[in-house]
């Protein structure tokens, strides 16, 4: 008896569904086990990083604070990845952009209001998008990776925001310390629901999701990214331009990592110092694969790595994880969810019999 | 300029070398056989605790390179057991296999902060390892004349041996080399694990000669250099070694600019040059070579034989 596998003529619906929830119900087991190999109570600490944020109504806003950037920076990198284009430097590109509106909010001075808010969104996505340009330049008129470029200028990035913060845009009146000065209120974002922190920005991360739905399921752009990806040579045939599919993903990608950026500075934060990239633009590469590149999955994949980032606050506190462990459950995540790719391509048979001629064999 | 300031300089330039080296020749031995391993970052750091954790344990640094060594190559099986046992994205695999060294090393390493090992002593004698002249060939980390004596094997291997044939024809044809019996999982597997062991030793040069102590994230990107430095060498180790020592001179320039004070240009601007130049010179390159023509062809490329 030999387990076979066999192609699928197209991807399993089920599957495409199943996977990603059975992805994150086996990093659960995983960290019990790995918890209690460590002599921490697994249970507990799985149970605080999973679910105690969505039991626990007060963890709600921390939820979809974090939830936010993630999404939307998500949604941009999605495009891409479906078309096989790599852009993994979104978080110098969320850098940048949160930078660009930082920038026009400093050039505006005292004056604020919805243009001035309105200025600064755009301008993070200006700046994101043009961070997001060189990579595609350097692709498509050089071949040059996008990977390892668009990553580079992440530390770029790193290195642009440190000069800044602690150089001309410091904060006059902030004892020295590396950081703009904090956002005029005229200026920041206007709170959803009074007494809590959730800002427009939030109710940004939870429509896009249905536009890109809209405009990738519908428009021909839309589907000449899914022809790019799935079948290349068809889309040369079809007339699809390799390097305008590069240049759409790339921008589309870096604008939605600086409106990331922009909302997260003007909305969450209102200062940048040198903790404010976070490691969002990384994650959000995870995310976009647990929601299986799907629009809807970026909306509920963003929400579920944002719970194992409250929980994990969480569970520091409970049974006093340290804060990585985040980190490694994110990774476990994706690692299952690359992993159960096969059972959307592959239809899994037991055969008997051993003369059967087997993949990889 | 003095002669010490020379001797100095070179050290210098030598020493932050040492890591990219290493790990690009692990990462250029995986790309010839076909496989493209993003985790280059998260193995070099899972090789940083690693070595630093053993040598703190053991006291002996040279166990410590082992243990860096055993930990890259298991981070590498790892990830081939994905890839190669399951066909998984190479690309979006090996991001994860990043993240998950960065955050593993950083909870491994919690109970490592503030600590420091002993380092290697010199396998040369004193007179020589000392010497104000002789030391710039005497005066390295045994993982500096690894690295070195690596790149000739690496050079050798490729090129003149029955292994290294195979192993080219894996990443060149993957499914030629299969009807002819070759077992092409076999090969990339082992060479996957052989590139974990030269990120992670590669690593272990920052905790424990660089540095010598732990710290989150300390190969700061490291990683990412090397595998442009694959793409840099035309997947040659002899060019690889001109790159290495080359990157390391603009790591080094960094160092340098602040201690002569150009404060003309702020300091932040001297630490994005080894990233900006990365990309320029990527951008060079592949003007001449035209769009990696000397990359392996199966680079990146899932192994399915038709059934």
């Amino acid at each position: 008896m030999r387990i076979k596998l066999e192609k699928r003529a197209e991807p399993s619906r089920l599957m495409l569904v199943v996977t990603p929830i059975v992805s994150v119900i086996a990093t659960m087991l995983v960290g019990i086990l790995v918890f209690d190999a460590l002599g921490i109570d697994g249970v507990r600490a799985v149970v605080d990083i999973f679910l105690t944020p969505l039991l626990a109504s007060y963890k709600w806003q921390d939820v979809a604070m974090k939830a936010a950037p993630l999404i939307i920076i998500a949604l941009g990198l999605s495009v891409g990845n479906r078309a096989n284009v790599w852009n993994i430097g979104a978080e110098g590109q969320y850098i940048i952009g949160a930078l660009a509106a930082a920038g026009v909010g400093i050039a505006a001075g005292g004056a604020g209001g919805g243009i001035i808010m309105l200025a600064m969104v755009l301008a993070g996505m200006v700046g994101g998008t043009a961070w997001a340009a060189v990579p595609a330049v350097l692709k498509t008129r050089f071949a040059v990776n996008e990977i390892l470029s668009s990553l580079m200028l992440t530390y770029v990035a790193l290195q642009v925001l440190g000069y800044l913060v602690g150089g001309p845009w410091k904060d006059p009146n902030g004892k020295n310390f590396p950081a703009t000065a904090p956002l005029l209120p005229e200026q920041s974002l206007p709170i959803l629901f009074p007494g809590t922190t959730v800002h427009l920005g939030v109710a940004v991360a939870i429509v896009l999701p249905f536009i890109f739905w809209l405009v990738m399921s519908r428009s021909i752009f839309g589907y000449q990214i899914r022809v790019v990806g799935a079948a290349p040579h068809a889309a040369r045939h079809g007339g699809f331009d390799a390097n305008q599919t590069i240049w759409l993903s790339m921008l589309i990608g870096g604008g939605m990592a600086g409106l990331a950026g922009a909302l997260e500075f003007a909305g969450a934060l209102k200062t940048i110092n040198l903790g404010f990239p976070s490691g969002y633009g990384f994650t959000a590469i995870i995310v976009s694969f647990l929601g299986r590149l799907h629009p809807i999955g970026c909306l509920i994949a963003g929400i579920v790595l944002a719970v194992t980032y409250v929980g994990g606050q969480v569970a520091q506190t409970t049974v006093h994880i340290p804060n990585a462990t985040a980190g490694i459950f994110q990774a476990l995540m994706l690692f299952f969810i690359l992993a159960s790719d096969i059972l959307v391509r592959y239809r899994v048979r037991i055969v008997s019999g051993t003369a059967q001629a087997v993949r990889g064999q | 300029m003095d002669i010490n300031f020379i001797i100095a300089a070179i050290m210098t330039v030598v020493g932050i070398s040492t890591p990219i080296l290493l790990a690009g020749l692990g990462e250029l031995v995986v790309e010839k056989a076909g496989v493209l391993n993003l985790g280059v970052e998260g193995m070099m750091l899972l090789g940083a605790i690693a070595g630093f954790a053993v040598t703190v344990y053991t006291g002996s640094p040279w166990l410590g390179v082992v243990g860096a060594g055993v930990a890259g190559a298991l981070g590498g099986m790892f990830f081939g057991l994905f890839v190669l046992g399951l066909n998984s994205n190479q690309v979006a695999t090996g991001l994860a296999l990043t993240i998950f060294g960065t955050g593993l090393s950083s909870l491994i390493g919690l109970s490592f902060v503030g600590r420091i090992v002993a380092p290697f002593s010199s396998i040369f004698p004193p007179e020589l390892a000392r010497d104000p002249l002789l030391k710039v060939i005497f005066g390295y980390s045994p993982i500096v004349y690894f690295a070195l004596i690596m790149v000739a094997v690496v050079a050798w291997f490729l090129k003149s041996t029955r292994a290294g044939l195979i192993l080219r024809a894996v990443g060149e044809n993957d499914l030629s080399a299969h009807s002819i019996g070759y077992s092409v999982v076999g090969v990339r597997f082992l060479a996957i694990a052989f590139g974990g062991a030269m990120a992670g030793i590669g690593g272990a040069y920052f905790s424990m000669v660089i540095t010598p102590m732990w710290a989150e994230r300390m190969t700061a990107g490291r990683g990412w250099i090397a595998l442009a430095l694959v793409v840099f060498a035309g997947w040659r180790s002899g060019r690889l070694a001109v790159g290495a020592y080359f990157f390391g001179l603009l790591m080094a320039l960094e160092l340098y600019a602040k201690a002569a004070g150009f404060s003309i240009l702020p300091s932040q601007f001297w630490a994005a040059m080894p990233y900006l130049m990365t990309v320029v010179v990527l951008a060079l390159i592949s003007m001449r070579d035209r769009a990696g023509s000397n990359a392996p062809a199966c680079l990146g490329r899932p192994f399915i034989p038709a059934t």
